[in-house]
């Protein structure tokens, strides 16, 4: 190790010298110094602060009627607002726990059963599902159906069948009165 | 590289005394000694040269006009095509260029699978070689974005969402690459950063193929190594002017393209604009990346507790990382196809199946693709992972010629690395 370095005569190949270990620290500590040197780098390609600040939208549900579903864009997303029918909210919520991919009950996706707020990319590859229109394929389940790879969800956004591992992602949002919400 | 020569001119003499740059170039295109039974599938290393110095000079000036701007991007790309002289020339070019860029270097892959050219001492220098595929994907990927089309936007979608499946951080992972919460403006500018880098990054790459290709040389249709002078004939003028005729050829078939049928590769729906609230309802990538997009498909189950995703997405990458190991899984000490009987017919099966991917990656996955794309992905990684390492064990290769002169003029006369007749 301190073979070429070396300058003093007595540093024998195999011996472990003071110069062994100051190189060490010091490679070390470089070594680190550049690691943290690349985290600005790294950290510059995160959502800026501009982008995070456009992260809220409000929306007014009151012209949207029963059976009727809309989009609207959250964070440059498609966010589907469905206003269920009883139908819909009924056959959500009956279905058992261990029929599904994902588990989750239909209370745990709602605030209020009459109002199903997901973002709507479908959680396999970010594609949007159809189902928005009413002459869209809703698939198997009644909810949405992804044309890319063929993944149904059910009236809940959860998913059902198909490549997707996981539900459709439910945004935070809150009530502000009955008719209005604020995502995000 | 050669002792330094003597150059009649005294400028040249000058210069070369200080930077022997002259020497250099001339030891390695002029004298450079090489197997004289080269044939023509060799001309395609020169022809993939060529192809990046055209995809980098058109790119230069396509960037002078272009708009790295979700707002402009779309709409500059139809303003190179429309306003700016020429501006269809170097689109057209840079687009078709890609396809031919790919074409070139698969058969350049396909020529080194046959002769065993990844076979020692070349193992580096066919390693130099996946690093140059893996950039040009990455390359080609992030252009194919810029033009901001429904299936530029949609295709950067499907394939970052890839990162999604890594556990734990794959989320953070697609944000930090989108900058963003979806493929977005501060997207398209990243990547325009990288699509203008990364062909610079191939060109040092293919600075240090050739230099371990100069090394030890071209290997041959026979892959026996040359025993002497006898065995080789000089780069110039013999084979400047058979790279010079298939370049004659290929630009053709390359030109061919861009004037009669210039989006013949391409997909319709990359002429309307990027729209992120509608998907297109069949999306699929740019041909040359068909085979492995049906390998990332075909796992549709989960394996015990590893979701399907994540399977596909690391049997991907994998179809590419199984290549560096190449050297190591096939060790038949027999580099030619030629001699070996049996590793012959199972590269001609190699080779359909990777059609059969690309067939497979082409159509949605119904009916019977599924299972297509299935059983092909299982042979592709069979190939390398069980076949060959038991074919190097198995096969009785035939007889090698004692030497590229034997088996090529046995009469004995011939063209020497001197460049005299012998
Ligand atoms: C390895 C070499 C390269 C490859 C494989 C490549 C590939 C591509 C591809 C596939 C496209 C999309 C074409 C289309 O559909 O319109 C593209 C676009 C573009 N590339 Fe490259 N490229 C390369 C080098 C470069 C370089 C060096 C530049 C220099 C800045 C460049 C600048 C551009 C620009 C400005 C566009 C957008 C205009 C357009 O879409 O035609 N490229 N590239
Ligand atoms: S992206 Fe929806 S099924 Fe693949």
């Amino acid at each position: 190790m301190a073979h070429t370095a070396s300058t003093s005569p007595e540093s024998v190949d195999d011996e472990v010298t003071r110069r062994d270990f100051l190189l060490i620290a010091t490679g070390t500590v470089a070594a680190v110094g550049a690691a943290l040197a690349a985290w600005p780098f790294i950290d510059s390609m995160n959502p800026a602060a501009d982008t995070l600040a456009l992260a809220s939208t409000g929306v007014d549900l009151a012209p949207v009627e029963v059976g009727q579903r809309i989009t609207v864009v959250w964070r440059g997303k498609p966010v589907f607002i469905d206003h269920r029918t009883d139908k819909e909210i009924e056959a959500a919520e009956a279905v058992p726990l261990n029929q599904l991919v994902d588990p989750q009950p239909d209370s745990a996706r709602v605030q209020k059963p009459q109002w199903l707020i997901v973002v709507g990319v479908c959680t396999h590859l970010g594609c949007i599902p159809l189902g928005q229109k009413p002459s869209d394929p809703r698939g198997d389940y009644g909810g949405w159906f992804c044309p890319c790879h063929g993944s149904h969800y059910d009236t809940a956004g959860r998913i059902r069948k198909g490549p997707a591992p996981a539900n459709l992602v439910v945004p935070p949002y809150v009530f502000g009165d009955e008719q209005t919400i604020k995502i995000g | 590289m050669e002792a330094n020569k003597t150059w009649k001119n005294p400028i040249v003499a000058w210069i070369d005394n200080r930077l022997p740059i002259f020497s250099m170039m001339n030891a390695d295109l002029v004298d450079y000694p090489t197997p004289k039974n080269l044939n023509y599938w060799w001309n395609f290393g020169s022809l993939a040269g060529i192809m990046l110095v055209i995809m980098i000079l058109t790119g230069i000036f396509l960037a002078m006009h272009y708009t790295a701007h979700v707002g402009y991007a779309f709409e500059s790309v139809e303003r190179i095509m429309r306003d700016v002289n020429y501006g269809w020339l170097m689109r057209y070019m840079h687009m078709n260029g890609a396809s031919m860029f790919f074409i070139v270097v698969y058969i350049h892959i396909f020529r080194g699978l046959y002769y065993g050219s990844y076979k020692p001492p070349r193992e580096l220098l066919w390693i130099l070689g996946v690093f140059i595929l893996l950039a040009m994907m990455a390359t080609a990927f992030m252009g194919y974005v810029l033009p901001w089309g429904q299936m530029s936007f949609w295709g950067a979608t499907v394939i970052t969402n890839l990162f999604s499946a890594i556990p734990l951080v794959g989320q953070s992972i697609v944000t930090w690459l989108w900058g963003g919460f979806a493929v977005d403006n501060p997207t398209l500018n990243r990547f325009y950063a990288f699509h203008y880098l990364l062909p610079f990054i191939i060109f040092a790459l293919v600075f240090l193929h050739l230099w371990a290709l100069h090394v030890h040389k071209s290997n041959n249709p026979l892959g026996i190594d040359v025993k002497g002078p006898q065995d080789m004939i000089p780069f110039t003028p013999y084979y400047t002017i058979k790279d010079a005729f298939g370049l004659g050829v290929f630009l053709i078939v390359y030109l061919g393209f861009v004037f009669f049928a210039p989006n013949f590769f391409g997909e319709p729906d990359n002429y309307i604009k990027a729209n992120p609230m509608v998907t297109p309802p069949h999306i699929v990538p740019e041909w040359y990346f068909l085979p492995f997009y049906a390998i990332l498909r075909a796992i549709t189950f989960d394996i015990w507790f590893i979701p399907a995703k994540l399977i596909g997405v690391t049997m991907m990458f994998g179809s590419i990382i199984v290549l560096l190991f190449l050297p190591w899984l096939d060790r038949s000490p027999v580099r030619s196809a030629r001699f070996r009987p049996l590793y012959r017919q199972f590269f001609w099966l190699f080779l359909v199946d990777c059609f059969v991917l690309g067939a497979a990656g082409g159509h949605p996955p119904e009916g019977h693709w599924i299972w297509i794309g299935q059983v092909a992905t299982a042979y592709y990684f069979a190939h390398f992972l069980i076949i060959l390492p038991l074919l190097s064990y198995l096969e009785k290769p035939r007889q090698l010629p004692s030497s590229i002169s034997a088996a090529v003029t046995p009469g004995g006369v011939g063209i020497s690395a001197k460049g005299v007749a012998e």
